[in-house]
């Protein structure tokens, strides 16, 4: 990252409320694509149930850590820069196709399905390139 | 053609035009068009927005008044005329033990309620009496009270059965009684787990041996898992004196009012059909109920028409599924059903009335009214005629009708869970009400 940035704004950094926010949203994407998976495969539908809490939990995380996201990126003592932008867009991405997501597994039994796995699958892999992106490109909240 | 009729034609073509994604198509009697199923992301809803009725009053046609008989009921939802002309009323609602197992449930929960009445379910039976004749009810005690979400009812001789939300029990009734006389007997428990379609509906066939009892499914599509479906959806027979039970046809998602035809032991039933497969999909209807039938729920819609929603899914049920008999629209939600009487008049002599809930799966309302469906021959015949409407107007709702009974004296009477009022229909012409033949 380029550090001239560093010297002229105050250091953009990852508080660590945020990285919870942003990091607890992955394992619950992921449990909510491994119930679609199971549920797709067995058609017990305990498992989309989990699916749709999973998906939910994930979501609440997923709006927590794009609002952090987007104050941070609106306030004026913070720098900016292109890789900072992209991981608000890609938490917005995320936040939609969830929610998407969760509107797939509000359908009543099999007709879930292909959506909600599909839809899963996307917001995971979102959620990955947010987190990815968080981690990256902000400093740890310690500083240097 | 004279104006103000050029202008209610006008009113209704602008007003048709304006109300664009969900036209009802036409989709009364024995061949109702089936347009494919489609839901979007989200289904289309429009949940009923409650008001009091003010100076308002239902509509019914020319030549018959509506009066209220009884207000401030507790949820009161099927009705009983007795030999002498009281009239007991079942109040009462379930389902409240159905589990909430998806974030759906609780919105959609949430969403619906906002629809109903606030008022809490009396669980009792209430008896209204007219004393002397005059069309006011002037009498009004508590038959029985602590029942389990009573719900259908049925006089045979001096046994007056009820059907709880868990069990179908008894009492004994003599005429003119006015108050239970022992605690109810249990004559047979009924499916009670979860009771997401909580109503049991009741019929004694023409002998009285027989009870017919409707049972709901536990879920919109086994969305529920289809354990939990184990002797649902389906009418059972139930020996009046032994209780023993057996199934009489099976398939029918809720069977919310069941209705043996006079003249014959032919039952009926009216049908709530599945949601979420578009506005316009799948009718409710009226049929009478075959021995031993299959009615399609859950695999199967209207005849063999899929539904894929269900897994595992079971592709030889689908060619088994019989085709209902008369389609009341989609999303109508009937839950009364009364064969008339020639006591009612002229047209509306032969047939049978049928109290309409109203909808909440599409934009445009429908239902929210009582029809008369005409039958010739013993079969339904002809397009339905509103008999009682007015229960929303103005994007408000004043009333959802529920019972549906007929008075053989002449007089429909109608339960609203909504404004908990019952309303009693009455032919204005000449013939006086006869004073009510009592033993009391």
């Amino acid at each position: 990252m380029d550090l001239a940035h560093t010297s002229s704004a105050r250091l953009r950094v990852l508080h660590p409320v945020h990285a919870v926010l942003l990091a607890g949203m992955l394992p619950l994407f992921l449990g909510a694509l491994l119930g679609d998976w199971a549920y797709s495969n067995n058609f017990d539908v305990q498992w989309i149930n989990f699916a749709a809490w999973l998906n939910a939990g994930a979501m609440v995380f997923a709006g927590g850590a794009l609002l952090w996201a987007g104050v941070d990126f609106l306030r004026r003592d913070v720098a900016r820069d292109g890789r900072s932008t992209l991981f608000v867009l890609s938490l917005v991405a995320t936040f939609v196709i969830g929610f998407v997501a969760a509107l797939q597994h509000a359908k009543d039994a099999g007709a879930t399905m292909p959506g909600a796995l599909i839809f899963s699958v996307l917001t995971l892999l979102l959620a990955a390139v947010s987190v990815w992106l968080g981690f990256s490109t902000l400093r740890s909240g310690a500083g240097r | 053609m004279n104006r103000p009729q050029l202008l209610a034609i006008a009113a209704t073509a602008i007003w048709l035009a304006g109300c664009g994604s969900d036209p009802a198509p036409t989709q009364y009697g024995p061949n109702p068009d089936l347009p494919h199923p489609s839901r979007g992301l989200l289904p289309s809803m429009t949940i009923a927005k409650p008001e009091g009725w003010g100076d308002r009053r239902p509509t019914v046609p020319a030549g018959y008044q509506v009066t209220a008989i009884a207000t401030d009921l507790k949820i009161p939802r099927q009705t009983l005329v007795l030999p002498n002309g009281d009239i007991l009323v079942a109040e009462g609602k379930g389902g409240g033990d159905a589990t909430v197992k998806r974030p759906k449930d609780m919105i959609a929960g949430y969403l619906k309620k906002k629809g109903t009445s606030s008022v809490k379910g009396g669980d009792r039976l209430t008896l209204l009496r007219d004393s002397d004749g005059d069309g006011v009810y002037d009498g009004r005690t508590v038959f029985a009270e602590n029942l389990n979400a009573p719900y259908g009812l049925a006089l045979v001789g001096n046994e007056l059965y009820v059907a709880n939300q868990d069990a179908l029990v008894r009492f004994d009734y003599r005429p003119g009684q006015t108050r239970r006389s022992g605690p109810p007997v249990v004559v047979a428990k009924l499916p009670a787990e979860i009771n997401h379609h909580w109503t049991k509906a009741l019929a004694a066939s023409a002998d009285g041996r027989t009870l017919f009892v409707g049972i709901g499914s536990n879920s919109n599509i086994g969305e529920r898992g289809m354990a939990v479906e184990e002797e649902r959806a389906m009418v059972w027979r139930v020996d009046a004196r032994t209780g023993a039970h057996r199934r009489y046809a099976t398939g029918l998602r809720n069977p919310t009012a069941l209705a043996i035809q006079p003249g014959s032991n032919q039952l009926w039933a009216v049908v709530n059909e599945r949601d979420e497969l578009g506005p316009n999909l799948v009718p409710d209807y009226l049929t009478s109920v075959r021995q031993g039938a299959f009615y399609g729920w859950p695999y199967a819609y209207w005849g063999p028409n899929p539904d894929r929603r269900v897994r595992p899914f079971k592709e030889d049920m689908v060619g088994q599924a019989v085709r209902p008999d008369y389609s009341l629209q989609s999303h109508t939600a009937p839950l009364g059903l009364a064969f008339s009487a020639p006591a009612m008049g002229g047209p509306f002599a032969d047939g049978v009335f049928i109290g309409l809930h109203g909808s909440w799966n599409r934009e445009k309302p429908v239902g929210y009214k009582v029809i008369f469906v005409p039958f010739r021959g013993g079969r339904p015949s002809g397009a339905p005629v509103d008999f009682v409407t007015g229960f929303q107007a103005d994007g408000k709702t004043f009333g959802r009708p529920v019972g549906v009974t007929v008075d053989p004296r002449g007089a429909l009477i109608v339960a609203d869970d909504l404004s908990n009022t019952i309303w009693r229909v009455t032919p204005t012409s000449a013939r006086a009400a006869e004073p009510a033949v009592a033993s009391r």
